[in-house]
């Protein structure tokens, strides 16, 4: 593994007096792409939430680019260099695709591949053909796309990507998982929720597995994908 | 006829200008921040107040024309900055509170302003100079029309284009409309909130400020301009789309050209009675407001208002009272019936408890829909003036004996309740609340023009008590009675079903239905009961004090019950009630000490909005939960 990127270390989190992260430990290294999985409500998506600064009730040790985010402002992790692409999307619909670029773009910054719209809309060529169109009037595939490009002009060293492949059409998880390929060839850190096997499989180098808010598995994918008794515990419905 | 009626369609058009420049920062203030800014018209008047002292300081420097303008501009530019200064010291550590006491809050600052203008200003109005080079008039379809009123005219579409071009040309209005929508992804895609918010607060005041200051040669900048604009302020927004600009400018069109008209009709005969349309003009836009908040609920322009993420947490269910709480009751109880006997050595005691116990009864009744039904009347002056004027026109009208009005005037409040509240309970949020205000409005409305019944503006007096209860002891009891009656009953009924029904109606409408609670038919009894009740201390009030006034009814009114219940503690079912207490006693005491009282009040409520955002028994309760031992806790938490 390479220099460790992004490193969390015993994250608890609440909603309200619900516990429902139990010292989550997890690493991500310099341009490695990690799976984040487990089943509905097994805390993939508040473990990004509580890494991005978006949940007040957590405790833990959060470390970034050598730095301590946890306690920070989300705005602060963001200029820290960490991107977060929600899973429900959360576009703009009142702004067009230029604008929900907009307001994404931040300076360039060193370590990290640098965007503009223009390197954007190769990436994502449906986008590039709707540059004034309202978010609110896209297809939920397009929303994926402008969600991702919208935190890529950040500029970030690494993304959090919640779900990408949820309730979108077979022929977009595809572009997601190619997409996926290309930003790790261009240097960047992901770290990926994802419930559907096959499509971790084809982009992450490792894995790290959730089940209640506790880290049972962690280890290489291809580990995890000759495990069939790890997937059928921890990840089969 | 015609050219009369154009020339009001051009007044209508100057006052269009007057209402938008008015009402757009508070709509923009909204959007981003989801913030009910009450000292939005404070701005306003604070911007005239400015404009003025400015345009005397700059007209021995500059030129006529130079200091005129450039006394408007820098007092926007002036207002601005105090927008920045409230944000800062006040806004910014309350973000995170609840809503109702983010407006708590910017109330306090009403009335701090308020003072701080009486200090440097004076009560006396002051009248401006003419703007330099449209002293006169131009003649327009025969008519003698204003020059400065044609250049008003102009002022408000040319803000909303540069306004229009700010929103989709910079990236500053790109944010805007980002964190409009969403607020906490524009955090984490990197953009600081909390400048955001500061920047739109001071653009906000800024074109609150310029509204104000453009008044100057037209209207004397006097202190009852900041409570007596911002129900114009909020009406427009309302009926526009909360954060709409353009909706901003329609309504204010709209409301603007139909004042005019009404003016321009005038008196008219039907079927032999005269009916003044001018008279209309006092709430031609609560009407508006009433018809497109229940034709249209989020406004013309506006959309549908998403949740805010991360708002305040789900309320803890309401326990019955514990030992110790039945004991304190019992011992308060004791200690206010024999209160007339320190009454002997301090007169005053017994008048002032009756406006206590008033008081708490008012605030009560409004906790009893705000609490358990989640309900945000901003109108509860309503029902309390209808069951004061109700026991006054009784009395006097039909010459009632005291007591049946007593008993009857609370009737005239429900009725007008389950009038309202038939709308009202239809909506929620802001919109409810300014459907309540907008009727309160009109309720008061008619009181102040309805000489034949209410007496108009100088009110009725002579309305005391029958000989039984003349003496302030005889009336402090049967207040006590009435109240702590009242009190018990209202208590008594969160406790049956049907507070539980009108409770799961508020948490969450979707489940209560179904389950099978008609949560529009709960809401609409509870919203009746309350201003039944509210109504009893309205005739207590009336009767206590022997007069009554349109004044008595205000929009103050209503706002210093929202701020008794929300001292106290929305949460808490004796919140009102401490609420009401320290509400009524610091406001007594202040006004007796100081003639600044109202910024002593406000720097009063700003310290316990900051020091208890859970009202002052939310956070004893807090505290006690704090620190009492463990196993004490855990077993009040199963």
């Amino acid at each position: 593994m390479s220099a460790t990127l992004l490193s969390v270390r015993g994250l608890d989190a609440w909603y309200g007096r619900a516990q429902v992260l139990y010292g989550v430990d997890l690493e991500v290294g310099d341009g490695e792409v990690v799976a984040l999985m487990g089943r509905n409500g097994a805390g993939k998506s508040t473990t990004m939430k509580a890494i991005m600064g978006l949940l007040a009730a957590r405790r833990g040790e959060i470390v970034f680019a050598g730095e301590r985010i946890d306690g920070m402002a989300p705005y602060r992790i963001s200029r820290a260099g960490l991107g977060y692409v929600p899973e429900d999307r959360r576009i703009f619909t009142d702004l067009t695709v230029l604008e929900n670029l907009e307001v994404g773009r931040r300076p360039l910054r060193a370590g990290a591949p640098a965007w503009s719209p223009e390197r954007l809309f190769a990436l994502f060529p449906n986008l590039g053909r709707m540059p004034q169109r309202p978010g609110g009037r896209m297809s939920g595939g397009e929303q994926q796309m402008l969600s991702v490009a919208r935190t890529l002009m950040g500029n970030p060293r690494l993304v959090l990507l919640d779900e990408p492949s949820e309730g979108v059409a077979p022929v977009i998880v595809e572009q997601m998982a190619d997409m996926i390929v290309e930003l790790k060839k261009q240097g960047l850190s992901v770290l990926l929720s994802e419930q559907n096997v096959p499509f971790a499989s084809a982009v992450s180098d490792r894995a790290c597995v959730l089940e209640k808010g506790q880290v049972r598995f962690v280890g290489a994918m291809a580990q995890l994908e000759a495990d069939e008794a790890a997937r059928r515990e921890y990840l089969e419905v | 006829m015609l050219s009369g009626f154009a020339g009001q369609l051009l007044n209508g058009l100057a006052g269009a200008s007057t209402l938008f420049l008015l009402a757009v920062g508070l709509s923009l203030i909204f959007g981003v921040t989801r913030i009910v800014n009450f000292a939005h018209g404070s701005m306003f008047m604070v911007g005239l107040y400015v404009a003025y002292s400015l345009a005397q300081w700059l007209a021995p420097l500059a030129g006529g024309a130079a200091a005129f303008w450039l006394s408007i501009l820098l007092s926007a530019a002036a207002v601005g900055a105090l927008g920045v200064l409230v944000e800062l010291l006040v806004l910014r550590r309350i973000y995170r509170v609840p809503e109702l006491f983010q407006l708590l809050a910017t109330f306090a600052v009403v009335l701090v302003l308020r003072d701080a203008a009486l200090a440097i200003w004076g009560p006396d109005d002051l009248l401006g100079p003419k703007a330099p080079g449209m002293k006169g008039a131009v003649q327009i379809l025969g008519r003698q029309f204003p020059q400065y009123d044609l250049f008003l005219i102009f002022v408000g579409p040319a803000v909303l284009a540069l306004l229009w071009l700010l929103l989709r040309r910079t990236r500053l209005g790109v944010l805007i409309r980002a964190a409009t929508q969403d607020r906490e992804m524009v955090g984490a895609l990197g953009v600081n909130q909390a400048w955001l918010f500061t920047g739109i607060f001071a653009l906000g005041s800024a074109l609150a400020a310029l509204g104000g200051a453009l008044q100057l040669p037209r209207e004397p900048a006097n202190l009852g301009l900041d409570l007596g604009t911002i129900g114009d302020a909020f009406v427009v927004v309302v009926v526009g789309g909360m954060g709409s600009i353009p909706g901003a400018y329609l309504a204010a069109l709209i409301i603007a050209e139909i004042k005019a008209v009404c003016y321009g009709i005038g008196a008219v005969q039907v079927f032999g009675a005269s009916f003044s349309f001018s008279k209309l003009t006092l709430v031609v836009e609560f009407i508006v407001m009433a018809a497109v908040l229940i034709w249209r609920p989020w406004g013309l322009l506006g959309k549908p208002q998403g949740m805010v993420r991360g708002a305040a947490a789900a309320e803890a269910p309401i326990r019955p009272m514990r030992r110790a709480g039945v004991v304190a009751t019992a011992a308060l109880g004791a200690a206010l019936l024999a209160l007339p006997l320190a009454g002997q050595a301090f007169p005053y005691l017994t008048v002032l408890m009756i406006d206590l116990l008033i008081a708490v009864l008012f605030a009560t009744s409004l906790h009893f829909i705000m609490g358990p039904g989640g309900m945000h009347s901003f109108g509860h002056a309503a029902y309390f003036g209808l069951g004061a004027y109700g026991a006054a026109a009784l009395l006097k009208g039909l010459a009632l004996p005291m007591e049946l009005a007593l008993a009857a005037a609370p009737l005239v409040a429900l009725a007008g309740g389950l009038l309202f509240g038939w709308f009202a309970v239809r909506l929620s949020g802001v919109y409810l609340a300014m459907l309540t205000l907008a009727f309160a409005q009109i309720v008061w409305s008619i009181v102040y023009q309805w000489d034949e019944v209410t007496g108009g503006s100088n009110g009725m007096v002579g309305i005391w008590p029958s000989a039984r209860f003349a003496s302030k002891t005889a009336y402090y009891y049967l207040t006590l009675a009435l109240v702590g009656a009242s009190v018990f009953a209202l208590r008594r009924m969160l406790f049956a079903p049907f507070g539980y029904a009108m409770r799961a109606g508020r948490d969450s409408p979707l489940r209560a239905e179904s389950t099978g609670i008609g949560v529009i038919g709960v809401h609409w009894a509870g919203f009746a009961i309350a201003s039944l009740f509210c109504g009893l201390a309205g005739a207590l009030y009336a009767f206590g004090k022997g007069s009554i006034s349109p004044e008595t009814i205000h929009v103050g009114r209503s706002i210093d019950a929202l701020v008794m219940v929300l001292l106290g503690g929305v949460q808490t079912l004796s919140g009102p009630i401490v609420g009401s207490a320290v509400f009524t006693w610091l406001q007594d005491w202040m006004i007796r000490a100081t003639d600044y009282w109202r910024a002593l009040l406000g720097f009063a409520i700003l310290v316990l909005v900051l020091a208890f955002p859970q009202g002052i028994v939310g956070g004893l309760a807090a505290a006690w939960e704090r620190w009492r031992p463990p196993a004490a806790a855990a077993e009040g938490r199963r």
